[in-house]
């Protein structure tokens, strides 16, 4: 629950350093990308591409999506030399 | 105290000299009037410590005043007419952010035509700007008020711009009595500020992006701010009344009590109008005065309390709120009478505009119509008066 006005700081300040990093934009998405890892052959064009850094790599291998940040662009799918990531419609 | 003969451009920019506050910064945009040109020789003649920053418009000044009260300054600027126009986009920015920057404001109207006179059409351009406004009625007031409008933007904070009328006042000279500096230090005490980026042991984020899921609130918040302000006003006004032998309050009712018509009005014209009040009650008419002193936060309860029980009630603008129903004063004076069930009929005189005299004549003209009305005959509700048809 986000605080209401009377619990916020004077003149619309923010008190703590590096916040931002709590500020989660994964809700503005409308479509999400699934990823078929049958498909994926780990080229990480998609890590390449990505304009959020939401592809999760761990040692050079393609995990899946960081989706409290992904924005759900598609880029990824475009890009995939192998059709392995697949856009679907977010549920609410 | 001392007696001085000056303009309310020489006493606004004394009461500045004796604030000393710790940034000045101004830019003499054409009608600039000459309280920043007196603060600069201030500065120059080392009367002051205050950095002062001569910017290169006043959409910057503006700026950098917010800048320097973030950084937790006292700061103070100055402008008219179509400067304060000009910063017309970083005023909302300074009172959301809460920061006490003080204005000494010259009423004058704004372009086109092309003209440097008094009206209040530039103050009421940023009525809703979140500023709290004062408008003087005399040069003395002017003095008085702009000490006092840095202990009140400190605790509400919110910014303050006092008013007053274009060469009316700014360069007609009167009589003054200035208090001593020391006076003024100990009525002010230390700068209050509601945050600093310069404390590096807190760092804070001032004026960042404030989307769907907070800017509401904190909208709010300033309201509330201004909704608070009110009692802030009336207890400076008093404190400063206990200390000097002037007090100040929300309004300036004029042999109102037992009133039958009134007229409201603003600036340097209730001085006139109250010596035309005086007439009429020489000749036994129950005419009577109430001067807005406070325009923002609108004084809500004294409108009501002051005018409920006229018979008819005259407001003069000095300014055409383009409105198509008649001036801004009327629209607010007539909203705030609105909750009287009974509310007594109330007629629109616009005057004044860009600089043209009122004469007493012509007040006590008004007065006559509205005394008419009260009669039971039937007037124009929005009037121009001193126009040429």
């Amino acid at each position: 629950m986000k605080e209401g006005w009377k619990e916020l700081p004077i003149g619309a300040i923010i008190k703590e350093a590096g916040s931002s990093i709590k500020f989660e934009t994964g809700d503005w998405r409308t479509r999400k990308p699934v990823l078929n890892k049958e498909k994926c052959i780990n080229c990480l064009f998609c890590w390449v591409f990505c304009p959020d850094s939401s592809i999760i790599v761990e040692n050079g291998e393609m995990k899946g999506f960081l989706y409290s940040h992904c924005k759900g662009c598609g880029i990824c799918a475009e890009e995939c030399p192998v059709k392995a990531i697949e856009m679907v419609k977010e549920e609410v | 105290m001392k007696i001085k003969a000056l303009t309310a451009n020489e006493a606004m920019a004394e009461a500045m000299r004796q604030i000393n506050p710790d940034v000045v910064a101004a830019y003499p945009i054409t009608p600039a009037t000459e309280i920043v040109q007196h603060f600069a020789s201030f500065v120059a003649d080392g009367l002051v410590t205050t950095e002062f920053v001569p910017v290169e418009s006043e959409h910057s000044a503006m700026s950098a005043c917010i800048g320097a009260a973030a950084a937790g300054a006292r700061v103070m600027t100055s402008t008219a007419s179509q400067g304060l126009a000009l910063m017309h986009e970083v005023l909302y920015i300074a009172a959301a952010l809460r920061l006490p920057i003080v204005i000494c404001e010259i009423n004058r109207a704004l372009s086109a035509p092309i003209n440097i006179h008094c009206d209040h059409s530039d103050t009421f351009g940023a009525r809703d700007s979140g500023w709290i406004q004062i408008y003087s009625e005399d040069s003395q007031e002017a003095y008085d008020s702009v000490i006092q409008a840095v202990k009140i933007a400190e605790e509400a904070f919110l910014p303050v711009m006092v008013t007053a009328d274009g060469f009316i006042l700014s360069h007609a000279m009167q009589r003054i009595e200035v208090l001593e500096d020391e006076e003024v230090k100990e009525f002010l005490g230390e700068p209050k500020t509601p945050y600093t980026v310069l404390d590096t042991d807190n760092p804070i984020t001032v004026g960042p992006l404030d989307l769907q899921d907070y800017f509401f609130e904190h909208k709010r918040q300033e309201a509330e701010a201004m909704r608070l302000a009110p009692p802030i006003i009336e207890k400076v006004g008093k404190e400063f009344g206990e200390r000097f032998g002037r007090y100040y309050g929300l309004v300036d009712p004029y042999r109102l009590e037992d009133a039958e018509v009134a007229v409201v009005v603003m600036g340097s014209t209730a001085g006139t109008a109250k010596e035309v009040v005086d007439k009429l009650r020489e000749e036994g008419k129950p005419a009577g005065l109430l001067r807005m002193r406070v325009l923002r936060p609108l004084p809500l309860k004294e409108i009501v309390e002051n005018l409920r029980d006229k018979k008819v009630i005259g407001v003069m603008d000095r300014a055409e709120g383009m409105s198509g129903f008649g001036g801004p004063l009327y629209t607010e004076i007539r909203s705030g009478l609105y909750d009287v069930p009974s509310h007594p009929p109330l007629y629109n005189y616009i005057y004044g505009l860009g600089g043209r005299d009122i004469k007493p004549e012509e007040i006590e003209e008004i007065f006559k119509e509205l005394f008419d009305a009260a009669a039971g005959k039937e007037i124009p509700r929005v009037n121009y008066k001193g126009v040429r048809e």
